[in-house]
């Protein structure tokens, strides 16, 4: 059924589509009208879980920590700052290969406090473990969120999904969603969750005990493992998908105007529909220019990212967060894909804006397809200071 | 005296590697005595967690997690609620558990939540009055004028210069069905609380007193006659309450001064070299006299 609904509402009816039995959550602008909406529902019994309002984001992940070991499914959402006083849940979530699904409505880290969007909170526990999905409209971050909890309940993965969605930009605006009808063909599609390892009294097991020195890093070397598995596993989810609901967005890329395509701009989230936008413009001039989407920035689609960018002369990457004595995060990931490949004809060039809200405009963009005509390698520069602030 | 099968078919069993005259292990072995196979347990990060788990041994023989230091409660409460989900809370006991650190410093924002909704939970603090397991710091429930690494005596202190936060009514205040301080070293009147304790409703707490060998620095011998002691002296009044009504107190038979608990540990050593030390001691008796006076101790 097509609805026009705002994002919160969309990943609400997401989650709601994958009946999880035990949320909680803790206030933080813009994920709160996403808990609004969940614990709405519970309230209304149209979904039946136990909804924890709690005292703080690390009670929150704690919690569904614990219902997750019980072999129940669970979701959170958070952002900001409150991903942050969880990120040592999430470190341990991971550790533990534990199946939550983790909603974050991206939004500036204080200080300056700012309650916008970009996506330095992401980029701030991208190396907990949990794989992070990208969201590129609402449409996607409904479908996106079926399609975590398949991923991370695969038995050869056995790890959180972080499913990012802009704040504001996608979690407070509305647009057209077509929502599924129907609860049996999404239980097919992601059957009930059933863990091998368990809290069960029945047949006791000790979760998180120490590991000493002598097999630490094997623990560590399996949860790598089974990231690097879940690449073929978030393709199939995509795919399968497609194949239930009719609606694709790629696998751990996705690819827009990119044949013949001499200039690509990479970019992630929301800023993807301005982006396409201004390349439908340039396409119809005649330029080269294509997009490339980064819908998995963990797993990291090297592989796809290097097939799509070997043959362009230059590359654009938008850099929604910014690596303070170094440059760029994503553009910096990129440019270490092709070097492994021995590709150094290409130049990668990564632009900071977005940040704290600020609009990134189709002027913007136009903007850096010129610059990065002229520029090489380019490391994360600023793009629109206002002089008078500085 | 248990006999060798009896000792492998116990909850919380033989094998771990707790100091010797550990009192904390003991109190874990009397509360699952009581709590049975049909428990779920969470442990925060400190001794216990370290010395019953070491991979890939562990001395539980019930399902048991360890998450992290300051979340044991907020696990807990993720527990019970995917009970409720599964149709088994009726039938299961969730023990969330941790030491004194783990309780009333960094972990007492997701306790107090998790007393506040009310979780069908039995919390148990093991107070042995410092971060034993990182090598004896000072938490907020050190006692006055210990020793400990963190909070030294010196030239110019006598240790810890401020008294127990007091964690009960802290509990108490929250207006939970039943909160209830027991010691090591009153194995029965520990076992009748938690007995009670498993009967009731809801958010329930558990403070016991366990000594600590290498913390207190005490010959492992006394570790039940410090247990005893501490209640003895005043110096650890043993009472549970339902809601903010204390209900019962356990008297002391003969009160005995904190002098004769204080010195066969270390860790008040310090207090026993000059008058100014004696001057501690004093104040001491007055935490011991004003628990009595204030408990109904006698």
């Amino acid at each position: 059924m097509k609805q026009v609904l705002e994002g919160s509402m969309a990943i609400a009816g997401g989650v709601k589509m994958a009946e999880p039995h035990v949320i909680s959550a803790y206030p933080i602008t813009p994920q709160t009208h996403i808990v609004e909406h969940l614990s709405q529902m519970v309230a209304d019994g149209d979904l039946k879980a136990e909804f924890i309002m709690v005292e703080s984001e690390h009670s929150a992940a704690s919690v569904v920590l614990g219902a997750s070991a019980c072999g129940v499914r669970t979701y959170t959402a958070t952002a900001a700052q409150g991903l942050l006083y969880m990120e040592e849940v999430v470190y341990n979530i991971a550790g533990m290969r534990l199946p939550v699904v983790i909603t974050i409505a991206n939004r500036a880290i204080s200080a300056p406090i700012n309650i916008w969007n970009d996506m330095q909170d992401a980029m701030a526990i991208r190396d907990t473990g949990a794989i992070m999905l990208v969201a590129e409209n609402n449409q996607e971050a409904y479908d996106m969120h079926i399609q975590a909890f398949k991923i991370a309940e695969n038995r050869d993965v056995m790890l959180p999904v972080i499913v990012n969605v802009d704040g504001f930009v996608l979690t407070h605006t509305f647009e057209v969603v077509e929502t599924i009808d129907s609860i049996e063909k999404v239980r097919e599609y992601l059957p009930p969750l059933n863990m091998e390892y368990k809290l069960d009294v029945e047949n006791p097991y000790s979760f998180g005990t120490i590991a000493e020195p002598s097999v630490y890093t094997e623990a560590r070397y399996n949860l790598y493992n089974a990231m690097n598995f879940s690449r073929n596993v978030i393709i199939d989810a995509a795919k399968e998908f497609d194949d239930m609901f009719g609606r694709f967005y790629g696998g751990l890329t996705d690819s827009y105007k990119m044949d013949d395509a001499q200039t690509v701009i990479v970019a992630m989230g929301s800023v993807l529909g301005t982006v396409k936008d201004v390349v439908d413009e340039l396409r119809e001039a005649g330029k080269k220019i294509g997009v490339l989407k980064v819908r998995s920035f963990r797993p990291f689609p090297e592989e796809e990212i290097v097939a799509a960018l070997k043959n362009a002369k230059n590359v654009i990457v938008i850099e929604k967060a910014i690596c303070p004595g170094k440059g760029g995060i994503l553009s910096v990931e990129i440019r270490d894909s092709l070097f492994k490949h021995k590709i150094n004809s290409v130049s990668v060039n990564g632009y900071t804006l977005g940040l704290g809200g600020r609009d990134i405009t189709p002027g913007n963009i136009h903007g850096l397809v010129e610059r990065a005509e002229k520029e090489e390698n380019v490391d994360g520069e600023f793009i629109g200071l206002s002089q008078q602030y500085l | 005296m248990l006999t060798k099968e009896e000792t492998h078919n116990e909850l919380f069993t033989m094998g771990h590697t707790g100091c010797s005259g550990c009192a904390q292990s003991m109190a874990v072995k009397l509360i699952m005595e009581i709590l049975g196979k049909n428990t779920i347990a969470t442990s925060a990060t400190g001794c216990l967690e370290v010395f019953s788990t070491r991979w890939p041994e562990s001395s539980w023989k019930i399902p048991w997690i360890h998450s992290l230091f300051e979340n044991s409660a907020a696990v807990a409460s993720g527990i019970e609620a995917a009970l409720k989900v599964l149709g088994k809370k009726e039938d299961i006991t969730v023990l969330s558990q941790a030491g004194d650190g783990g309780t009333a410093d960094i972990g007492l924002q997701s306790l107090s939540g998790m007393f506040e909704r009310n979780h069908d939970v039995l919390y148990v603090c093991y107070d042995n009055g410092a971060y034993m397991n990182t090598g004896y710091q000072r938490s907020g429930l050190t006692p006055l004028d210990a020793f400990t690494t963190t909070s030294p005596s010196g030239k110019v202190s006598f240790g810890n210069n401020r008294p127990k936060k007091y964690m009960p009514e802290i509990a108490m205040a929250h207006r939970i069905p039943y909160t209830a301080v027991a010691s090591a070293g009153y194995p029965m009147d520990l076992q009748k609380k938690v007995k009670k304790a498993k009967s009731i409703k809801g958010a329930k707490y558990l403070q016991v007193d366990v000594p600590c060998v290498p913390g207190w620095k005490y010959e492992p011998k006394y570790s039940v006659k410090l247990a005893q002691l501490a209640v003895q002296t005043g110096l650890y009044p043993l009472f549970d309450a339902e809601y903010e009504k204390i209900i019962s107190v356990k008297k002391i038979s003969k009160k005995v001064p904190v002098e004769e608990y204080l010195k066969l540990q270390g860790r008040f050593k310090h207090l026993f070299k000059d008058d100014a030390g004696r001057a501690e001691i004093e104040k001491i008796q007055k935490i011991a006299d004003e628990n009595i006076e204030r408990f109904g101790l006698i």
